[in-house]
């Protein structure tokens, strides 16, 4: 006799089960798709409102079941502490690429950090400027050619590239930030533990957690999707160590001092 | 309702303040910036005192977007500034109108361009009336001229930027803001429930989720968009507001707006006195321009002399108002010059004996 079919493997429910718009080999759907499985997890996405930004990274509103606002460039942070003070009960993330978050939106991200408004920041770090088309970002590599930097950043006239989860480690306002990649199956698995350590830190109401993912841009770096995940590993996770760069109960004034003793 | 209550002698940003709590504002941010700073100084005490949200922002940019933010839950929010804030704040402000949402924008204005002055001015009134960012936008745009009307006013803009969910400004200046004068504070505070709106944000719990946004990119959405927002914008076109003071037989109708409007309107009172046939017509609203009421004064033969604390801006609008029958005089006040109604009461004879 025939056994029923056992489902064990399904999409997460926050996910909209809809084709990409994006280009071959990008990580975006990956990431989206690890944020879903999180908000699954916490049984929060009823309670999650998304604040969009400005670039590739605004069209997750249409790849999840959620709330959504859209952010002017750069924004993003400043719209989610709104939200924050507007719904204290809501679960509050942006989702931001490094053109958006580290140049034209770096006052915001660092503040909000800062204030340690109780929020889950996800940073998409390619290293370009995806929809305009690949300019020199503020996380473009010395060395890395892109349309407006086409014999390589120089240290020189560009300076180098803002180490995102680092400074913002920095702040006392901030509980909890890391980088992750997600390149292989072994950094996919590592980066849903510290993406749901991110938004877990919000749901018990700790703070600031900010979790910034290595990605790849296939199109604008003008290499194959697997070229182009390869290079991930191989430069940018040399130029952007992954870890964790701080895991503390709390934010508070005192961090710093309490932890020069 | 309007209940008795005792007056209270405050400056127009105090009253600013007060009209905000009334109003049921829950959320204000903003950054300093002379002359509107007992806007936040007060509101960072009592609307904290009752509550509410209140922060001071790393840049005017954030305090506009922490707006946008608060609105999209659908709370009653607010930003206050003065001109050059303002300048920085039109980003949000456009994003706002595009996103249809509630906001409430206080601009004390100052003497500019650039850095200016911190002297009245009324410069700001093409920003205000024509969007003052990038985009085909209006918003509603409210002209105090004393500091009961500041306070009536913002709760008004509270009331029309959820009618409408659309910004709505609140263009005082400097003489109002510093200005003290006794306001009946008449109505007792009431918070709106945000979350029985059809378009706020909470989490999509028991029902569909919602997308605030102002990006179209399919075939046509945009050109769709933008034709809902003009029918607004028309639409609006019911809440003109103006004042008109001795305007029946008068020959010659001043047309000034808020403090100017104030001055105007005793230079007018003056010039009655000696028999001479002056009015004042003083649009409340400033977009919709009351162009309807002035046009019909120019039908009944009336010239018009436009008093403004700028280079000319209002003009514009009160020429394209009166067009078919009439035209307008300017008198310019630049900023940086205080006038007293004496100061005007030459140049309105010389108009009106032309």
């Amino acid at each position: 006799m025939l056994q029923e079919e056992q489902q064990v493997f399904s999409p997460p429910e926050a996910l909209v089960d809809t084709p990409t718009h994006f280009c071959p080999g990008c990580h975006h759907g990956i990431v989206h798709r690890l944020v879903a499985e999180v908000l699954d997890r916490l049984r929060v996405a009823q309670d999650t409102i998304c604040v969009a930004s400005v670039g590739c990274s605004v069209f997750i509103y249409n790849y999840l079941h959620v709330d959504a606002v859209e952010a002017p460039h750069g924004r993003a942070a400043a719209v989610a502490t709104g939200v924050r003070r507007a719904r204290p009960e809501s679960i509050v993330f942006t989702y931001q690429g490094d053109g958006d978050l580290a140049a034209i939106g770096l006052a915001e991200i660092l503040y909000t950090a800062n204030r340690g408004e109780n929020m889950t920041v996800v940073f998409v770090n390619n290293t370009v400027y995806g929809m305009t088309g690949g300019q020199l970002a503020p996380t473009t590599m010395v060395g890395q050619k892109t349309t407006t930097s086409q014999q390589g950043r120089r240290f020189e006239t560009d300076g180098a590239p803002l180490r995102m989860a680092e400074i913002i480690a920095g702040l006392p306002g901030t509980v909890y930030s890391a980088r992750v990649a997600v390149d292989t199956v072994q950094h996919i698995k590592k980066a849903r533990k510290v993406l749901l350590k991110g938004f877990t830190n919000q749901v018990e109401n700790r703070g600031f957690s900010f979790v910034e993912f290595l990605s790849a841009c296939p199109t604008n770096w003008r290499l194959s999707p697997l070229e182009a995940n390869e290079r991930v590993g191989k430069e940018l996770i040399r130029a952007f160590p992954l870890g964790i760069f701080k895991d503390q109960e709390s934010g508070g004034p005192d961090t710093e001092s309490r932890r020069s003793e | 309702m309007k209940t008795e209550k005792a007056s209270l002698l405050v400056k127009g940003n105090e009253a600013i303040a007060l009209g905000a709590m009334a109003a049921g504002c829950e959320c204000y941010f903003a950054y300093p910036i002379t002359p509107q700073s007992e806007i936040p100084e007060m509101l960072s005490r009592i609307l904290v005192e009752a509550g509410g949200e209140f922060v001071q922002a790393e840049s005017e940019i954030a305090a506009a977007n922490m707006l946008l933010g608060a609105t999209a839950c659908g709370k009653r929010a607010m930003t206050s500034s003065s001109s050059p804030g303002i300048s920085l704040k039109q980003e949000a402000i456009s994003y706002m109108a595009g996103s249809q949402l509630p906001a409430v924008i206080v601009n004390v204005c100052r003497g500019g361009p650039g850095l200016g002055s911190i002297d009245p001015s009324q410069g700001d009134y093409y920003q205000s009336t024509r969007g003052g960012g990038h985009g085909d936008y209006r918003t509603l745009t409210l002209a105090p001229a004393s500091c009961q009307e500041a306070y009536d006013q913002t709760i008004q803009a509270f009331d029309l930027a959820f009618r409408y969910r659309n910004p709505v400004v609140v263009l005082g200046d400097a003489i109002l803001g510093q200005m003290k004068e006794p306001i009946q504070a008449w109505k007792e505070r009431a918070i709106q429930d945000s979350r029985g709106l059809s378009w706020s944000l909470s989490g999509a719990r028991g029902r569909k989720p919602r997308l605030l946004k102002s990006l179209y990119l399919s075939d046509g959405a945009l050109a769709g968009h933008n034709r809902l927002l003009q029918e607004k914008y028309q639409a609006m076109r019911v809440e003109c507001d103006w004042e008109a003071y001795k305007t029946d037989d008068a020959e010659l109708i001043i047309v000034a707006f808020g403090s100017m409007g104030r001055i105007s309107k005793s230079a007018v009172r003056q010039l009655r006195e000696r028999g001479l046939p002056v009015g004042l017509f003083r649009p409340i609203t400033l977009f919709p321009f009351p162009d309807e009421p002035l046009a019909k004064l120019a039908e009944e033969g009336k010239r018009f002399l436009t008093i403004e604390n700028n280079a000319g801006q209002m003009v514009d609008d009160v020429r394209l108002a009166v067009r078919r029958q009439s035209d307008s005089e300017l008198y310019s006040v630049l900023p940086g010059i205080l006038a007293n109604p004496t100061d005007l009461l030459e140049p309105i004879q010389r108009v009106l004996h032309t």
